[in-house]
């Protein structure tokens, strides 16, 4: 791939909850102001406090989605920069993206006729100017930081290695789920910091597609059965009925002679 | 028609047009006010109620496609009386699924969107498409029954002539979105509790659904043979309890060994909010219903039969609604219960459903025999024989 895929590595020990990320995310997405302690149509990301500290959530960007996988009108589409991108105009209002994020990311419009789902679309139209996320440039600390996949996958390694026993040896988001565009280091185990420890790395996706591609053989093999069984058993009542008229036919027969 | 006569009113007229004025009153609220004023819909539970409903509701209508099969493909000429009401409860119910599903949508204006924009990696894209185009073949499949009503038999025979590939795609496609139902669930491992979600599900849905298909349809034959009219033997009427039976067995055995191999079986040892409402499920609508139907003298008879038929729909319902909703549940930081308008609008849907098909079945043919005449015509020997004919062949055979 010609570009190189984005992504963000957020360091949960360097953040102190400032909420920097979530104002300049707001200002960028044109989204009202005001504080929000969750993810909402009207907040694309927001600190979660566990214990003194923050974890941020917001959509992933995996290099598998779920949503773009379930969504019945292609309203989700992966870029090839990395953001995970949704088309209103497409959407029919399903809700099964909702139902089936592994990180249950986006959210709805509940209060509207004519509702929308919301969720980071990672400052993609920043990312084409050649600018880094809203968050990650408000980020005082640099507990967000903006950089190629690839990259931020070897600094995070490094810091881990460096930080003699500072972080638990796992780098979120670099196989989860197939691998997302989020890293999370954390000095703490995971799931003390609200994040899901069943999800495993099989890409979601993948799970629907081992039943989906039985679909073909299904169809194939099914309706050569279906039309199998049809010919034998009419072909039995057509035997059974010539049988029944036998009688009649023979003695016709003979009447010829 | 010389003059118009007011219908009877009744108990059951009542209750059914108050349940659909109160659903019609739901939906224009629903639709002016939106889903967060009108329904418990969250963004932690986008899908309630209403998708447990069309579960329902499909799984009912599954009737349509086992009876078709069974008559059709398989030349199981005895069940003929029971194919038109299946056709008709299919239709029905696969209508008001549509009409659920586009309530439910939070664009319906969009609802036609599947149509032209495609993504063939989604589950919910491919239900789309299969009940759409099953829909159009139960309409083919019921035509003829209109035709019939107005006496035109010309069209009813080109339809008959090609009407085997539409039955094996029928059966196909409802196999496909049957299971799929199931397969909506696939992705989220770690959202639908272990006690309901597995790799099998498509399968446990495919099993189940012919289950409560058969059963809504002996439950059919029980309430409509009322009034010294027989629509189904009773011995034939066993038979189909039979297959029942045969369905909820297998259901057991796959779901348990399952259940077993993936160690979900460790759920089922506490007593806790979702291992309650599964023994209910597996208890009530599985194993008491196969116990009772294995016994000849229940599937005889007829209350006995109508109970255990009950029970199996309820657990039918009870395993979609717990799939749907208690399983998606985490008990107690996150739980979800239906809002009045939400079950205003299904009640007024199934009111719709029940009188629909007791309407339609008082108008059309539903339960007289099908005119037997391009039959006869198979079978040229009855004709071009004659009395005397008949006479001497009687004679032979002595």
């Amino acid at each position: 791939m010609a570009q190189q895929q984005k992504a963000l590595l957020i360091d949960i020990s360097l953040c102190v909850g400032c909420n920097a990320c979530q104002d300049g995310c707001k200002v960028a997405n044109k989204l009202p102001a005001g504080e929000e302690k969750r993810l909402s149509p009207t907040a694309f990301t927001a600190l979660e406090e566990h214990n003194g500290k923050w974890a941020r959530r917001l959509c992933q960007h995996c290099e598998e989605p779920t949503c773009v996988s379930v969504c019945p009108v292609g309203a989700f589409k992966k870029t090839a920069a990395g953001p995970v991108l949704y088309d209103a105009e497409k959407c029919i209002g399903c809700r099964y993206c909702m139902q089936a994020c592994p990180f249950r990311v986006p959210r709805y419009e509940w209060q509207s006729t004519r509702p929308r789902v919301q969720k980071c679309i990672f400052c993609a139209e920043r990312l084409a100017q050649g600018l880094q996320t809203a968050c990650a440039e408000a980020c005082p600390t640099g507990a967000t930081k903006f950089g190629d996949r690839e990259e931020l996958l070897l600094e995070a390694a490094k810091r881990i290695k460096d930080g003699g026993g500072k972080y638990v040896t796992k780098i979120f988001g670099q196989e989860d789920v197939g691998g997302t565009s989020v890293f999370y280091l954390s000095p703490v185990p995971f799931d003390q910091m609200g994040f899901d420890n069943r999800l495993g790395n099989t890409p979601m996706p993948v799970l629907t597609m081992t039943a989906m591609s039985k679909i073909p053989n299904v169809v194939t093999v099914g309706g050569v059965m279906l039309g199998g069984v049809w010919w034998i058993t009419n072909r039995r009542d057509e035997v059974a009925k010539h049988e029944s008229g036998k009688p009649a036919s023979t003695s016709k027969h003979e009447d010829h002679k | 028609m010389s003059s118009f006569t007011f219908p009877r009113i009744t108990v059951w007229r009542t209750i059914a047009t108050t349940l659909i004025v109160a659903g019609v009153i739901a939906a224009v609220l629903r639709f002016t006010l939106g889903l967060g004023a009108t329904t418990n819909l969250t963004d932690e539970f986008p899908w309630g109620l209403w998708i447990g409903f069309d579960f329902l509701g499909i799984g009912l209508a599954a009737a349509g496609f086992t009876i078709v099969a069974a008559v059709h493909l398989f030349h199981a000429h005895d069940y003929e009386p029971i194919v038109r009401p299946a056709l008709l409860t299919a239709f029905i119910g696969y209508s008001l699924v549509v009409l659920v599903l586009v309530i439910d949508l939070g664009r319906p204006d969009h609802f036609w969107h599947p149509l032209v924009m495609w993504n063939p990696h989604s589950v919910m894209f491919e239900i789309t498409w299969c009940v759409i185009l099953y829909t159009t073949v139960l309409s083919i499949e019921f035509a003829p029954i209109v035709l019939e009503k107005f006496n035109m038999h010309k069209p009813i025979k080109w339809i008959h002539t090609f009407s085997l590939p539409f039955m094996i795609v029928g059966v196909l496609l409802s196999t496909l979105h049957q299971s799929s139902f199931g397969s909506l669930y696939l992705c989220v491992p770690n959202r639908l509790h272990p006690l309901w979600y597995t790799p099998m599900l498509p399968i446990l849905f495919f099993i189940s659904c012919i289950a409560s298909g058969i059963s809504m349809v002996i439950l059919e034959t029980i309430i409509l043979s009322r009034n010294g009219r027989t629509l189904l033997p009773p011995a034939l009427r066993a038979n189909l309890a039979k297959i029942t039976a045969v369905a909820l067995a297998v259901y057991l055995v796959v779901r348990f060994q399952d259940m077993l191999g993936r160690g979900a079986w460790h759920e089922m040892t506490r007593l806790t909010y979702h291992s309650t409402a599964f023994y209910f499920e597996i208890v009530v609508g599985f194993v008491v219903p196969l116990f009772l139907l294995m016994f000849k003298r229940v599937r005889n008879s007829r209350r006995a039969l109508f109970t255990a038929c009950v029970m199996v729909l309820a657990g039918f319902a009870a395993n979609r609604m717990n799939t749907a909703i208690t399983g998606m549940e985490s008990w107690p930081t996150r739980t979800y219960f239906p809002s009045l308008i939400e079950i205003l609008i299904m009640l007024g849907i199934a009111a719709v459903g029940f009188s629909a098909f007791s309407l339609i079945a008082g108008y059309l043919p539903i339960f007289e025999e099908e005119p037997e005449a391009p039959q006869i015509t198979d079978e040229p020997w009855i004709h071009t024989m004659s009395p005397e004919e008949g006479a001497r062949i009687i004679e032979a055979a002595e």
